[in-house]
């Protein structure tokens, strides 16, 4: 069926250590590692955001050299994942300021937290930068207070 | 025991090692101590230790042991633990373990919880990974969080019970009613993740897609309050307010409009806006572009709003950016059928991508130009695609060759050109050329009789060329690598036996030199024998290529006239070839030379017009065939019945009852011939005449230039008759049967003429009862010569299937003495093992 869902999102750098996996298919431990292995491999190098044929991948070259790669199901609109893919990116920026990939390596559970204030199942859950910084912001509050 | 590393002081010493060794001992030792604290069920700092813990597992090391302390940590009070726990669970647990089953209570709870932030990471957390089970067992609280007033929640309860409905469909119904009323809302996280509810539920659901039609007017309200509303800074992306919520409601729009002619007219004045107003100059402008044109080509839209969006496609393929091109060529690839005119519009665009650096660019170039061929169009396209299969990847150049081939064949504007075209393929992508169009194209060099001189000659032409170039590299190649060499090897099979078969069957028009062309071929026999026997040398030659070569050189010895001698050498050689193919022809063709000389000349002589039984059931109108020679002897008579009016004997369909066909002579009313078979006890006429009707396959089979199926080693010689005798005129059959097919008779005839004057114009025409198909070959002439001093042959092939006693009964038309003549025999004699 034609469900537009992002199958899954990586970061890694370009020396291919991976930052972030966010899944939203089921697979098991064993295949994903081999996802991200091939994966790894096939966009290490490509220094341009790219539409790749393997099941249609997109593929963006954050300044801070990091890659972000996302597996879109194929009757899905390619560039509007890049724009999804670039609104990360800019909530990762303004939340960090001016994020770098050593941001991402020490705050990876950050990272993850704010996708998952952004994207759920692989769709998108709120579409205004706002919202989403305010809830990262509440929810940081709510950790420190509640210890 | 001393506080447990904190996780960025970890992170900090595993990046100091400096290799996997070193990376690996800090891991092992951190892990140990992780593991010792799990063991002791320290809470306190199981939070950081999970942490760690996922951060190793990131890195690729095991961490299995960590996944009860998830669970802890999400059954924990402190949302810390919580956050932490649940993005462990999220990491480390998958569907596929029981233990993942553990967290149902948890995430209960928590969904209620009156904390929306916590209620916020058990939704996310069971709509990322929640199993069938699990699902079952959360729907209904899912539900309840559907209509809550918190939009926070009302977002993610959305997308929440789209994971639901995905595993288990059956649960889509409960979901419905509150599904109606989000789009309410005036909080865009909350539409966008309706409009995502609602587009799930309609594709799976028929139904519940006729239900929701009624929601287009409230989704062309929301998307044109979008579009109109001023500058949003917290929606705004590069100028354009909220493009995720504007393509989401889009593609809904595109669903509930496929197929319905009201709903597609209710939105039809939006998508015009928003095709016509939205910024083209970035990304985000033309995502949302680009969803345009997919819903604007499903839905039921008017035309102008169809040419609306093949020309925003056209714009797309101007832009810088690659990915913009490319999704606009497959989008127009789709589209190119049902909006051909608007797309030929921008031909010349498309065309210019076949020069893309980008190979997946090139590609759907490629096929979209061969959609978008036509016949006004073709020359110019045609040349177009001829200098991209010079220029293409190898990958490409096959299929290239074939489309080239298939858009030939519809729309040549003429044969000459069509052949042109198919020879240029052949001489540049030779070896690229597919297996299958070998006989296709001899099938249409056949039935384009008018050129079969100027096409012998370019084609031999060619191949004079191949073979020195061919010989120019094996110089070159012997002294390079093998891998390079495997390069020029690659002889180019389809040239080589297309030219094969054509320099057998015209090689007397080679030598007559003799056409319109600017400079025709001088040629010897000895020339064009050099020529095919070294085609049949070379070892880059494959084995059906040598196959096509001897034959062309058998068929030579009934066109050539001084070197027969040479050509029964090079035959008889090959009767000892390893090739067993090879082998077998060259013996039957030794033998044809030996014992069967006097059928030489009518075996070999030229193909007939041949139907195409292709795959996709093109059938070739018969031309008047390629009987050059008898027709052009001939003075004028009445038209020749080779024409279509012949019934189709061989029509596997049933047979055409029309018209017999007219005779030859003035002097046979067209009843004649139903006349001719009274007494037959047939009731329709089944008439064999001296042409070339379609011919059907089987026949086709034993005909194909394999004689060895005439030749019938297994059965005994049968005795030939004599079929007519009558005022000097005598006719004998001799008869083969085939070895492929039992109940096919081969009868050759033979007309001799003892009188003193010749005898011309002549015709024979044969009708045989209707269980048997006849099918008549070219006589070898149309003259019998006075004295015995020559004769006409004539091969016959008859198709028995009920194994009837053959009778056949016979008209013959000539003049002689300058009187015309008609008579007819009867034939009763045939030997029992002509028919049996």
């Amino acid at each position: 069926m034609g469900w537009t869902i992002m199958r899954f999102m990586l970061l890694f750098s370009r020396q291919g250590k991976l930052r972030l996996q966010k899944w939203s298919v089921a697979l098991s431990e064993k295949d994903r590692r081999k996802v991200v292995k091939e994966l790894v491999s096939l966009t290490r190098h490509i220094l341009s955001c790219k539409v790749l044929p393997w099941q249609t991948l997109i593929l963006n070259y954050l300044y801070a050299s990091l890659y972000f790669c996302c597996a879109v199901e194929s009757p899905d609109n390619e560039l509007l994942t890049l724009e999804i893919i670039h609104r990360y990116v800019e909530l990762l920026d303004k939340y960090f300021g001016s994020v770098c990939e050593l941001d991402i390596i020490f705050n990876f559970e950050k990272a993850y937290f704010i996708l998952d204030e952004f994207l759920l199942g692989g769709e998108v859950q709120e579409t205004s930068k706002k919202d989403v910084l305010k809830a990262i912001e509440e929810s940081d509050l709510l950790q420190e207070v509640s210890g | 025991m001393p506080a447990p590393i904190r996780l960025r002081e970890l992170i900090r010493t595993i990046r100091t090692a400096r290799t996997q060794a070193e990376e690996r001992a800090i891991i092992q030792k951190e892990c140990a101590l992780i593991r010792s604290a799990f063991r002791e069920e320290d809470s306190t700092f199981r939070c950081r230790n999970v942490a760690k813990l996922l951060y190793m597992h990131m890195l690729g090391y095991p961490a299995h042991f960590g996944q009860l302390e998830c669970l802890k940590l999400i059954a924990s009070q402190r949302f810390t633990d919580k956050r932490i726990g649940y993005l462990g669970a999220m990491l480390l647990l998958d569907e596929r373990q029981d233990v993942h089953l553990l967290m149902t209570n948890c995430i209960k709870n928590d969904l209620n919880h009156n904390t929306q932030y916590v209620q916020g990471l058990a939704l996310c957390t069971l709509g990322s990974m929640g199993s069938a089970e699990m699902c079952r067992d959360l729907a209904g609280e899912v539900e309840r969080l559907l209509k809550s007033s918190n939009s926070y929640i009302r977002k993610k309860a959305a997308l929440c019970a789209v994971h639901i409905i995905r595993k288990v469909p059956e649960l889509m119904e409960m979901f419905l009613p509150a599904t109606r009323n989000l789009l309410g809302e005036k909080n865009h996280g909350v539409l966008h993740t309706a409009a995502v509810l609602i587009t799930d539920m309609c594709e799976r659901s028929p139904d519940t897609l006729s239900h929701f039609r009624k929601l287009v007017p409230q989704l062309v309200r929301i998307l044109k309050n979008l579009i109109m509303s001023g500058y949003s800074p917290e929606h705004d992306v590069s100028g354009i307010s909220d493009p995720f919520l504007q393509v989401r409601i889009l593609r809904l729009l595109r669903i509930l409009g496929k197929n319905d002619d009201e709903a597609s007219e209710a939105m039809n004045d939006i998508l015009a806006q928003v095709a016509t107003n939205t910024e083209t100059s970035k990304n985000v402008g033309n995502a949302i572009l680009y969803e345009t044109v997919l819903t604007i080509m499903d839905i039921k839209s008017e035309s102008g709003l169809r040419v609306l969006a093949v020309n925003i496609l056209g714009r797309f393929l101007l832009n810088n950016d690659k990915n913009i091109r490319y999704v606009a060529l497959t989008s127009l690839l789709k589209t190119v059928q049902t909006d051909h005119n608007a797309v030929q519009r921008h031909r010349s665009t498309i065309v210019d991508c076949l020069k893309d650096a980008d190979v997946s660019i090139k590609r759907r170039a490629m096929e979209l130009s061969f959609a978008l061929v036509n016949a006004s169009n073709v020359r110019g396209m045609m040349k177009e695609l001829l200098h991209f299969l010079d220029s293409c990847e190898v990958e490409f150049k096959s299929d290239c060759a074939s489309g080239i081939f298939l858009a030939a064949e519809k729309y040549a504007p003429t044969k000459r050109w069509h052949i042109d075209t198919m020879m240029r393929v052949l001489t540049t992508a030779g070896s690229y050329v597919r297996d299958e169009t070998v006989p296709n194209l001899i099938l249409l060099i056949t039935n384009t009789s008018q050129l079969h001189c100027y096409t012998v000659q370019r084609l031999f032409k060619a191949i004079q060329e191949d073979i020195s170039q061919r010989q120019a590299e094996q110089d070159v190649s012997e002294a390079e690598e093998p891998a390079q060499r495997r390069e020029h090897d690659s002889i180019k099979q389809p040239l080589v036996q297309v030219s094969a078969w054509c320099v057998g069957e015209y090689g007397d028009l080679l030598l007559s030199g003799s056409c319109d062309e600017d400079e025709p071929l001088q040629v010897t026999e000895e020339e064009v024998l050099d020529v095919l026997e070294s085609m049949l040398q070379s070892n880059m030659s494959s084995s059906i290529t040598r196959g096509y070569a001897l034959t062309a050189l058998m068929k030579l010895s009934t066109r050539f006239g001084s070197t027969v001698d040479r050509i029964k050498r090079v035959v008889s050689i090959y009767g000892s070839s390893i090739d067993v193919e090879l082998q077998q022809r060259a013996v039957e063709y030794n033998a044809l030379f030996k014992k069967f000389d006097h059928m030489r000349p009518a075996l070999l002589e030229r193909m007939p017009i041949m139907e195409k039984s292709s795959s996709n059931g093109l059938t070739e109108v018969a031309e008047t065939n390629g009987e050059a020679e008898p027709i052009e002897r001939a003075p004028v008579a009445a038209p020749t019945p080779s024409t279509n009016e012949v019934s189709d004997l061989l029509d596997l369909l049933g047979g055409n009852e029309d018209a017999p066909s007219q005779p030859r002579g003035p002097s046979a009313p067209a009843g004649d011939l139903l006349t001719l078979l009274d007494g037959l006890d047939i009731q329709a006429p089944v008439l064999g005449t001296a042409s070339t009707p379609q011919p059907q396959t089987f026949l086709l089979d034993s005909l194909a230039s394999i004689p060895s199926d005439a030749f019938n080693n297994a059965h005994p010689a049968i005795p030939p008759i004599v079929a007519y005798e009558k005022g000097g005129l005598r006719i004998d059959f001799s008869f083969e049967r085939s070895n492929t097919n039992p109940n096919v008779t081969v009868i050759t005839l033979h007309a001799s003429n003892s009188t003193d004057a010749d005898v011309s114009d002549f015709v024979f025409q044969a009708a045989v009862p209707k269980t048997f198909q006849l099918q008549l070959l070219s006589p070898s002439s149309n003259m019998v010569p006075a004295k015995n001093s020559g004769g006409i042959s004539q091969v016959i092939k008859v198709l028995n299937p009920q194994k009837q006693q053959l009778r056949m009964r016979l008209r013959l038309t000539y003049t002689h003495r300058g009187t015309s003549m008609q008579e007819i025999g009867e034939v009763n004699n045939f030997p029992p093992q002509s028919w049996q």
